[in-house]
């Protein structure tokens, strides 16, 4: 009966490439046929979990252009590079899938010359994994005038001023011309001075947006489409948005949860407000305090209702506290601007925090930006010489954006082995020593920790009640 | 406040590398262990001149008879010998030239004169302040003069004299013509013994260039990288390739050329950069440029040990005719 259902879905996918007849073939032959015939076979992913802790689950994500290990960070190479890093220096760092931004992409150089060239991959001679978004989020954080209707989201070109439409259908065109081997399906955007009915109404479109993204796709055998769940407190209308992308059967699953502030072309900082239950954006200052505590909420609730065999991808997440809290949780995938944004500004990360290399202080330091760290630019250069660098020449902040991609890096893989080796406890703690050395854990993490079932008793002072 | 300085470096294996700072304390980079250690480029050899025709120029104006004067990205700059030796006891660079006073073609003759005196004076402060071991580099004399012929012969003289390993020929690309150089440049080298190492600092644009190597003199040469690429200068057919063109062409910069840019990248992924304003466009381009004159400087000593540098110069030159003809023709 197995092989009568084979044979039906190749005959009605006649683009039946050779990677996905090896995936289907393996899964045959180790014995995964009971979960293939749940799956449509119209996967260009495996996901394997090789280890946990809890909630908290080391895998090994398998893509068409490179197997990854998960937990993972993935850069942000927007416009088809990651700032001033060569693609040779990616691999020695051990980056396995980069971010692209579709929008920028489409405008420059245009999504059909990297078709025509080969895909963004070829393009940029990068031969691991990449990774593109809808193109929906620039256009409403960098656009003016930006709407939504159901066909679409409407804006100005930036180039003429002509009112433009991005529809479903377009963005996963654009996508599957470029390439990557994950793509995003387009979203229902709401600003925050919305409310009322058109919340559940964007609710819903997303689902009906996210059929057509399924329609539209012609490369699913080589491009996985993830679907983005709309996180947030209202338990109800997240339930929904959560059933409709599961069975929906989707490679895997994006939360991009409020409390992340992006700094967009130094407008003022865009940080998304967690207690609506969608994706928006709110213009506003920094996230404080008191939205690290639903961000963390937010994840462990998605965690909690979405599949355990799919990977789950939280946008935007880059400090390393973060990404330990949503790793406990049981998250799998980040990406963030953070660590070269904030090289660029003369910041290394480092395991207390963060190294600010413009500070007058460094000018006669003769230490490695961080003595433990393995990298390049710590084995071979000086504080001092970076300060002076920082300031003065592009070469300073190409590298920190190396030390600091290195250092993420290496986290992800920190992270990955102690979960696989049963020692994440252990692990967590170790960080938060370091990070916290007078034991000033924040409550959101303490709470975060409990609920996922990990004790740091021993690296907080009297930690504080919820009640407090 | 710390004085800007230039290093190049230029050694038996022809690699150079610019380098402008103005940054860490000599205290600093003593602690460091010198340029070595700083810059992590433990193979090379470095040279350390105090100018460089882009970063850090000769102020002539404001050189008074306690220092030179630079102007820099950070400001001017008065450097006094004294100054001078502390930052090179702390660089600890192969080699170094002493503090000269440079001064543009169009100066009166008594500027001049002053220029070539100042400049012998701090010749020898700089020899006679130096510790011993200035990590066992050798100083290079400076000579000066401008462009009058009389004033360049005395500075040679004097210099040819002192205790120096070699001489650097400074003061030039401050205005003089090109054709004023090789008569000046000879009657330097006239004067200076056989046998020590003459090397000739300048930076030039790429236009440039290719014009001295049009000339019967042998000279080393620093260029700043830029966006124009050299397209086969080792067969002697030099062109400045503009990438802005390229946004299809899925060649590398230079067909064969073994530097990591072209190995790994092709023009329409150079030209997309660019277009983006993306950092990593200039760091290809710096690897292709620098490997690709390091290459043709390669070629030009291969040709002088082989005796055949004319035959070399001519076939260079005639090629470049060629191609420039055949550029104009197709426009």
């Amino acid at each position: 009966m197995l092989f009568l259902f084979a044979a039906s879905s190749s005959l009605r996918y006649p683009k039946y490439s050779p990677f996905s007849a090896f995936l289907a073939l393996s899964s045959l032959l180790t014995g995964f046929t009971h979960r293939l015939w749940k799956q449509n076979f119209v996967m260009a992913l495996s996901f394997e979990v090789l280890g946990r802790f809890n909630r908290a689950r080391a895998a090994q994500l398998t893509l068409p252009h490179f197997v990854c290990q998960t937990p993972l960070f993935m850069p942000v190479g927007t416009q088809g590079t990651i700032k001033g890093l060569t693609t040779n220096q990616l691999e020695e760092i051990g980056c396995q899938i980069i971010l692209g931004n579709t929008y920028h992409l489409a405008l420059r150089p245009t999504s059909e010359l990297i078709d025509e060239l080969g895909g963004l991959h070829k393009f940029m001679n990068w031969p691991r994994a990449l990774l593109t978004d809808s193109g929906g989020f620039q256009m409403v954080s960098l656009l003016h005038l930006a709407d939504i209707t159901e066909k679409g989201v409407t804006f100005q070109s930036p180039v003429d001023g002509k009112p433009m439409l991005l529809t479903p259908e377009e963005s996963i065109q654009i996508q599957n011309r470029i390439g990557a081997d994950i793509i995003m399906a387009l979203d229902d955007v709401v600003k925050t001075t919305i409310t009322g009915p058109r919340i559940e109404e964007a609710m819903y479109r997303t689902l009906r947006w996210i059929d057509r993204c399924i329609a539209a796709h012609k490369r699913p055998h080589e491009q996985n489409l993830f679907g983005i769940v709309q996180g947030g407190l209202d338990p109800v209308l997240r339930d929904i948005c959560v059933r409709g992308l599961v069975d929906r059967n989707l490679p895997g699953y994006v939360y991009f949860p409020s409390m992340n502030s992006v700094h967009v072309q130094g407008q003022n900082v865009i940080g998304l407000n967690s207690i609506q239950p969608f994706r928006i954006y709110a213009i506003g200052g920094l996230a404080g305090g008191e939205d690290k505590d639903s961000f963390w909420r937010v994840v462990a609730q998605c965690t909690a209702a979405l599949p355990e065999d799919k990977p789950r991808y939280v946008m935007g997440v880059g400090y390393p506290l973060d990404i330990v809290v949503c790793s406990a949780l049981g998250a799998d995938m980040y990406d963030c601007v953070y660590p070269t944004r904030t090289a660029r500004f003369g910041t290394a990360l480092v395991p207390e925090g963060v190294l600010k290399l413009k500070h007058k202080a460094m000018a006669d330091d003769t230490r490695p930006i961080d003595p433990t760290c393995a990298c390049m630019v710590c084995k071979n250069y000086t504080r001092a010489y970076i300060h002076c660098l920082v300031t003065k020449d592009a070469m300073g902040s190409q590298l920190l954006s190396y030390h600091n991609l290195y250092y993420m890096m290496q986290f992800s893989r920190n992270l990955h082995s102690s979960i696989i080796e049963g020692r994440f406890p252990e692990f967590v703690c170790d960080f938060l020593q370091k990070m916290f050395p007078k034991g000033d854990v924040p409550e959101w993490v303490c709470n975060a920790m409990e609920v996922a079932g990990i004790d740091i008793s021993s690296c907080c002072a009297p930690c504080p009640s919820s009640q407090d | 406040m710390s004085p800007c300085f230039n290093g190049l470096v230029m050694v038996s294996g022809g690699m150079h590398i610019p380098l402008v700072l103005e940054g860490p304390s000599p205290k600093t980079i003593s602690t460091i262990g010198g340029l070595h250690q700083m810059l992590g480029l433990h193979e090379y050899g470095y040279a350390a001149v105090p100018r460089d025709s882009i970063q850090c120029l000769p102020e002539c104006s404001s050189t008074n008879k306690m220092g030179a004067s630079f102007e820099t990205p950070c400001g001017r700059s008065l450097i006094k010998p004294v100054e001078y030796i502390e930052m090179i006891s702390s660089m600890r660079p192969n080699l170094w030239t002493t503090l000269a006073d440079e001064v543009p073609a169009w100066v009166s003759d008594k500027r001049n004169k002053t220029s070539v005196d100042r400049t012998v004076k701090w010749l020898d402060e700089c020899i006679a302040k130096s510790p011993v071991n200035v990590a066992g580099g050798a100083v290079f004399g400076s000579i000066v003069g401008g462009s009058t012929i009389e004033e360049r012969q005395r500075c040679a003289q004097e210099v040819a004299v002192r205790n120096v390993s070699g001489y650097w020929i400074g003061g030039f690309g401050l205005g003089e013509s090109m054709d004023e150089r090789p008569p000046l440049l000879n009657t330097v080298t006239d004067k200076l013994p056989e046998g020590k190492a003459t090397p000739y600092f300048w930076a030039l644009d790429y236009q440039n260039l290719m014009n001295l190597l049009e000339k019967p003199d042998i000279y080393i040469i620093l260029l700043k990288g830029r966006f124009i690429v050299v397209e086969e200068i080792l067969q002697g057919v030099a062109a400045g390739v503009d990438l802005f063109d390229s946004v299809k062409d899925t060649t590398p910069i230079v067909e064969g050329c073994s530097c990591y840019t072209c190995k790994n990248h092709t023009k329409a992924y150079i030209n997309h950069l660019l277009n983006v304003h993306e950092m990593l466009a200039q760091i290809l381009l710096e690897i292709h440029n620098t490997h690709h004159y390091l290459g043709f400087f390669h070629s030009i000593r291969e040709a002088i040990k082989e005796g055949k540098f004319e035959q070399f110069q001519k076939k260079f030159v005639q090629s470049r005719r060629d191609h420039l003809a055949a550029s104009v023709t197709s426009v």
